[in-house]
């Protein structure tokens, strides 16, 4: 069995470990390792395409978890407060932001920001005082909202998870004490559940900078990372995709670990 | 003392209201939209037009190669999924060294939350034309095709799901009462009926976990089939982006993906059930 699990884990990390090796490659060619040499990088990075698709990446990733992770802590937080229905009801729903497939999310996004728009733009236009009125497109804006659905959800979650497991005697003896709640809450449950709620930022983050198929319905005229990789991808295998790759991929782990190490902080003794 | 209860329930809305406009703007009104469109028409210049038909779901087998494609290839991936991730999660629970054990969960979980896009790719590289059938034309095995087979796919949606199969498992293994195994040896079970009697049966809400989850991604997924079945294997998602974004046919896409939630709620429910009847659902965490 030990046989087994060992190749088991050669076989989930070898791949990886092969694209960040022919990332490093002088050659050109993607058969053979002639040397080592960070031409590729320098290739990637002075790429205008994929710098401003990086930048791109960057923006909503960390817009998307940052809304996220405001707006799930304050619903788990909420949902400690209210009936058992209303939880019912609102963990179907984020049960389901997480489970539907993004395939459906992109296009069910993508059908009611437009028929939206549709009835937006028109009126704004009918309201406007110049020629140009703004208009309403897919963008920024879409690739941040249907990618915060999923990770709000995932912080709902996390952080619901943490607060369930909360001392309360903690909170009554502040409550007790004549604290007040908002004092109570910086104090007291704050500080507990703030590394779930950093860890929910975090994997908000990955998942948002990594998703290609959610973006690739609603992006609009907008380029994400994965957009353009997968676009250069079916153009052909670069050894420039391989440099990009291992950025991504080394991105992802450290803040995978840091989210891993965040909540296995302070974590209540069973 | 009604003042103080007014501001509980203020507060309490105020804090639910962001999750709960986000989910009905973004989820519940969008899966409505889809809803609507499906009982539609398609406008002579694509999108939509309104209607009340079931014309696109009478149309359903116009797309069946994708529907077939997805619904032999999803439950053999998420059977091959399995049948390598249990005896890891096995391990991992009952035999890893405490020690190791931590280390090796994060090594599970980190290609979960690293781009699948990534990871795929790093297969074309593999199995493409400079890859294995490369190396196999230097030992005399011309002309190997790998990629672009349905195997490809197999193997990629293996190489991407593994670890989402392994973490359900794992929690329901780890969560396992080791007593009942010294009992069931104590009372002169082989290891064999052991297992088969006790740790199988009881790990089987995470077996049915990790499958249903595997299944209902696999339903939608659209990456490994095109890089890796490079538009021979085609699965519904491939049909999807092609009615949404090229033929824009968005009706019939429409009724396409309505087809494919409720199939996704039926495994679900199905999952469900069995993993009930079985012994008490539990939760999974995916970190």
């Amino acid at each position: 069995m030990r046989a087994f699990v060992l190749a088991v884990f050669a076989f989930l990390y070898l791949p990886i470990a092969l694209v960040v090796l022919f990332s490093f490659n002088a050659g050109h060619h993607a058969s053979e390792f002639t040397g080592f040499s960070l031409q590729w990088y320098g290739k990637a990075l002075s790429n205008p395409f994929l710098v401003e698709a990086l930048k791109n990446s960057l923006f909503i990733a960390t817009t998307s978890a940052l809304l996220a992770a405001l707006c799930g802590t304050a619903a788990a937080l909420g949902l400690q407060r209210v009936g058992v229905r209303t939880r019912a009801l609102f963990d179907a729903l984020l049960g389901a932001a997480i489970v539907v497939p993004g395939v459906v999310i992109g296009i069910s996004t993508l059908v009611a920001l437009v028929q939206l728009f549709a009835v937006v733009n028109p009126f704004l236009a009918s309201l406007w005082p110049t020629d140009q009125p703004p208009r309403l497109s897919l963008g920024y804006g879409s690739i941040i909202a249907a990618h915060g659905l999923f990770s709000m959800a995932l912080v709902t979650m996390i952080v619901g998870t943490r607060l369930s497991s909360l001392d309360r005697n903690l909170v009554e003896a502040s409550s007790d004490l004549y604290a007040t709640p908002l004092t109570t809450f910086r104090s007291i449950v704050l500080p507990q559940i703030m590394p779930a709620v950093i860890a929910g930022f975090l994997l908000a983050f990955t998942f948002s900078f990594d998703d290609f198929i959610v973006a690739f319905f609603v992006a609009g005229a907008q380029t994400t990372l994965p957009i353009y990789v997968f676009a250069s991808i079916r153009r052909g295998v670069t050894p420039e995709i391989n440099a990009i790759a291992t950025i991504v991929l080394c991105a992802s782990v450290v803040l995978v670990l840091l989210a891993q190490w965040q909540l296995g902080r302070r974590k209540p003794s069973p | 003392m009604r003042g103080s209860l007014f501001r509980k329930n203020l507060v309490t809305t105020l804090l639910l209201a962001p999750a709960a406009l986000w989910l009905v703007i973004f989820l519940v009104l969008p899966f409505i939209a889809i809803a609507i469109f499906s009982v539609g028409e398609r406008a002579p210049e694509g999108g939509y037009q309104a209607a009340l038909t079931f014309a696109q779901y009478a149309n359903l087998p116009a797309r069946a190669t994708a529907f077939w494609n997805t619904m032999v290839l999803a439950p053999i991936g998420a059977l091959a999924c399995l049948l390598v991730a249990y005896p890891v999660a096995y391990y991992l629970a009952l035999r890893a060294p405490e020690r190791w054990r931590l280390i090796l969960l994060a090594m599970i979980v980190i290609p979960f939350w690293t781009s699948l896009l990534m990871r795929t790719y790093a297969w074309m590289y593999i199995l493409g034309g400079r890859g294995i059938p490369a190396l196999l034309a230097y030992v005399g095995i011309q002309d190997l095709r790998l990629i672009n087979t349905p195997g490809a796919v197999l193997l990629g949606i293996v190489y991407g799901y593994l670890p989402l199969m392994i973490l359900p498992i794992y929690v329901s293994l780890e969560r396992l009462d080791r007593r009942l195994l010294e009992a069931s040896a104590d009372l002169g079970a082989t290891p064999l009926s052991t297992f088969l009697g006790v740790t199988l049966r009881l790990s089987l809400p995470g077996v049915m976990t990790g499958f249903s989850l595997v299944m209902i991604l696999l339903l939608g997924e659209y990456l490994i089939p095109t890089l890796l079945g490079g538009g021979k294997v085609f699965f519904i998602g491939n049909a999807l982006v092609d009615l949404f974004l090229q033929s824009r046919n968005w009706p019939f896409g429409s009724a396409i993906a309505i087809t494919l939630v409720l199939v996704s709620v039926v495994v679900l429910i199905v999952a469900n059930r069995i993993s009930t009847r079985l012994s008490g659902a539990r939760r999974v965490d995916l970190i």
